[in-house]
């Protein structure tokens, strides 16, 4: 059966956002590549979510719940879905570049020697065959890629696209869960959550940004707060990051995340090549900088010159304020 | 026990990278190159472990143009007490998949019990390589570790996951990536430059390592083109004159994001 399979992740709760955006365009690619949509969610207590990808255009999803499925490894998941793809042959499988996408869809390129393209930006149907776009040195270039082999396989970054509901509704089809010794052997002893309210980076549609420019580590509750009010992720600069002022998650940068949001405020940060490779993508970059030299005015859409420690806490209120009404 | 750590040369972070026109693939020959700086992060593990007994051998494992063992060379100055490097004209145009098999097979050459990745590689950035290779040589794989203790065949691994972290414990032998969390690389000192030269590097071809499926023939991907799109134009600045506040927000209206 050619066609489309997205796999969902489903954490916490609820499905990741990008595994929605995934969804919603590979509706649009479906008829065009010839065939079906359907998605695949694993996990433990995901059951009674399954249904709920019909909305985003699955016809078909297939649910594997099981508790062996929900301690955060990718393994147990690839022996539950590798037989499923082998067994539908779909023409393309999508998965969004989370870190557990990430693990999952390495090891399913391997398992069943397929071409994986990694940090799509953008898909199209080319002739009835699929093709990616991805960003190579933080978007200097766009390299345009396809398969050699029957299935496409390909990591989407998320923001890449809207997720759109379309109102339709999905039959579901429970799978089988039979997981290797190998997959299981690995024992999660304890578990540390994030704290609640903490947007990933990778998934922020705004990123608030901080870096050697905030002078020290307390100071970056100055960023948080910008973040709390725009309902933003906070990131760091690796000055910031190797300082010790901020965790390392939240570096961006060629050795931290490649992230692109619709809006980047970078906060005392100076647009060094290595932070520029990592967030030059974002729709809307402002920069405040005491520096009017500073390279991070060079790719700005807006740049304010001037103490981060004025102009920062005065957005705030100025956007609390519009909230407000 | 034995530790081998992958580890990649790479295009120097500061360089301008050049995609060369006529195959689509990166100019790996001219410019600077650098040892990918993530992997430092596991060098570094991979020789902490052995200062603390936990292992005896530290090798290096990379696939690359038989040059890279000049940036590999910065590994053997850290601490690590050899190199292998796969070389060979027929490798080249590999992709994730052919990197992967040809990565397992020599590691299975060197048959350690513990194999360490770095995060990423900062010309790649797939960050998918430890788990297809752990996946390829049917072992255990773990990702994403903060810290990695060993003990009597055992390993502990603080895993940073989206949603948190994880401690997980698994037997070896088995494959792990590591984070910038899990350590500071060293420098190495004047001594362990001027040793690193003296170290065991062997340079092996696919044929000896009976490598299949690698090279731009055992490709599952291919480029199609590549775009070059325009640099982002320099925007409006304004100087603070008390109101830099307010005209960002005027803007942020202007573009519709508030
Ligand atoms: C191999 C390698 C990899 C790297 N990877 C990364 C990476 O992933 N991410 C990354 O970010 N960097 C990375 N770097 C480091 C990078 O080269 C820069 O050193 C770093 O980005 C600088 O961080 P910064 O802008 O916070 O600090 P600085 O360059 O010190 O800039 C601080 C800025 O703050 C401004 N400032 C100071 N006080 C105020 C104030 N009160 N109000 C307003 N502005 C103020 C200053 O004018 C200055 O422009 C890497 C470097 C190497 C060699
Ligand atoms: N050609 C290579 N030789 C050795 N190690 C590699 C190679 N490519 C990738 N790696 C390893 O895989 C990790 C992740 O790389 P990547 O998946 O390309 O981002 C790197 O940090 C290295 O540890």
């Amino acid at each position: 059966m050619p066609g489309i399979l997205v796999v969902a992740e489903h954490r916490n709760g609820k499905y990741r956002r990008v595994s929605l955006e995934v969804l919603s365009k590979a509706r649009e690619l479906a008829g065009p590549l010839g065939g079906s949509l359907s998605a695949v969610v694993t996990g433990s207590g995901v059951a009674d979510a399954a249904a709920e990808l019909g909305a985003y255009g699955a016809e078909t999803v297939y649910v594997a719940d099981d508790a062996a499925l929900g301690n955060g490894l990718a393994a147990p998941h690839v022996d539950v879905i590798a037989p499923l793809i082998e067994q539908q042959s779909p023409s393309a499988v999508l998965i969004g570049a989370t870190a557990m996408g990430k693990d999952l869809a390495a090891a399913l390129a391997v398992r069943l020697g397929v071409g994986l393209n990694a940090d799509a930006t953008d898909l199209s149907a080319d002739g009835g065959a699929l093709m990616a776009s991805k960003p190579i040195f933080g978007g200097q270039n766009i390299v345009q890629c396809g398969w050699s082999g029957d299935l496409a396989l390909a990591l989407v970054r998320p923001n890449s696209f809207p997720a759109e509901q379309s109102g339709g509704s999905a039959s579901v089809e429970t799978l089988p869960v039979s997981i290797s010794e190998r997959a299981g052997a690995v024992a999660v002893t304890a578990s540390k959550p994030t704290d609640e309210g903490v947007i990933s980076l990778e998934e922020a549609s705004i990123i608030v940004s901080g870096g050697r420019g905030l002078g020290a580590p307390e100071h970056f509750a100055v960023v948080e707060a910008l973040a709390a009010e725009l309902g933003a992720a906070v990131g760091a600069s690796r000055a910031a990051v190797d300082a010790g002022w901020y965790p390392h998650p939240h570096q961006v940068g060629q050795t931290g995340k490649t992230v692109s949001p619709n809006l980047y405020i970078a906060c005392g940060i100076s647009g060094a090549i290595q932070h520029k490779v990592g967030m030059q993508t974002s729709d809307v970059i402002i920069a405040v900088n005491k520096d009017e030299e500073a390279p991070i005015f060079g790719f700005s859409d807006f740049g304010v010159v001037g103490d981060l420690f004025e102009v920062v806490p005065q957005l705030q209120q100025l956007v609390a304020e519009r909230k407000a009404g | 026990m034995k530790i081998a750590v992958c580890a990649k040369e790479v295009p120097d972070t500061t360089a301008e990278k050049r995609i060369d026109p006529d195959t689509g693939r990166l100019d790996r020959e001219s410019g600077d190159k650098m040892l990918n700086e993530f992997d430092k992060y596991a060098v570094e593990q991979a020789i902490r472990l052995k200062e603390a007994g936990a292992a005896e051998e530290v090798v290096l494992v990379s696939m690359g143009p038989a040059k890279a063992t000049d940036s590999l060379r910065q590994g053997l100055a850290m601490g690590a007490d050899g190199l292998l490097l796969v070389s060979d004209d027929g490798l080249a145009g590999s992709d994730y998949l052919g990197t992967a098999r040809a990565l397992a097979k020599a590691l299975e050459d060197v048959g350690a019990e513990l194999v360490l990745f770095g995060a990423e590689s900062t010309d790649g950035r797939g960050g998918v390589m430890a788990a297809a290779v752990g996946e390829l040589m049917q072992r255990v794989w773990v990702t994403s570790a903060n810290t990695l203790a060993v003990e009597g065949g055992n390993a502990t691994v603080d895993r940073q996951t989206d949603e948190g972290v994880d401690t997980v414990t698994f037997a070896l032998p088995a494959v792990v990536s590591v984070t910038k969390a899990i350590n500071e690389p060293r420098y190495p000192s004047l001594k362990g430059i001027m040793g690193a030269k003296k170290k065991p590097q062997e340079v092996k071809g696919a044929g000896d390592l009976g490598i299949e499926g690698a090279g731009e023939a055992g490709a599952g991907t291919k480029v199609l083109g590549i775009e070059t799109p325009p640099p982002r134009e320099t925007g409006v600045k304004v100087k603070d004159e008390g109101d830099g506040a307010q005209q960002i927000l005027d803007f942020l209206i202007e573009k519709k994001i508030l």
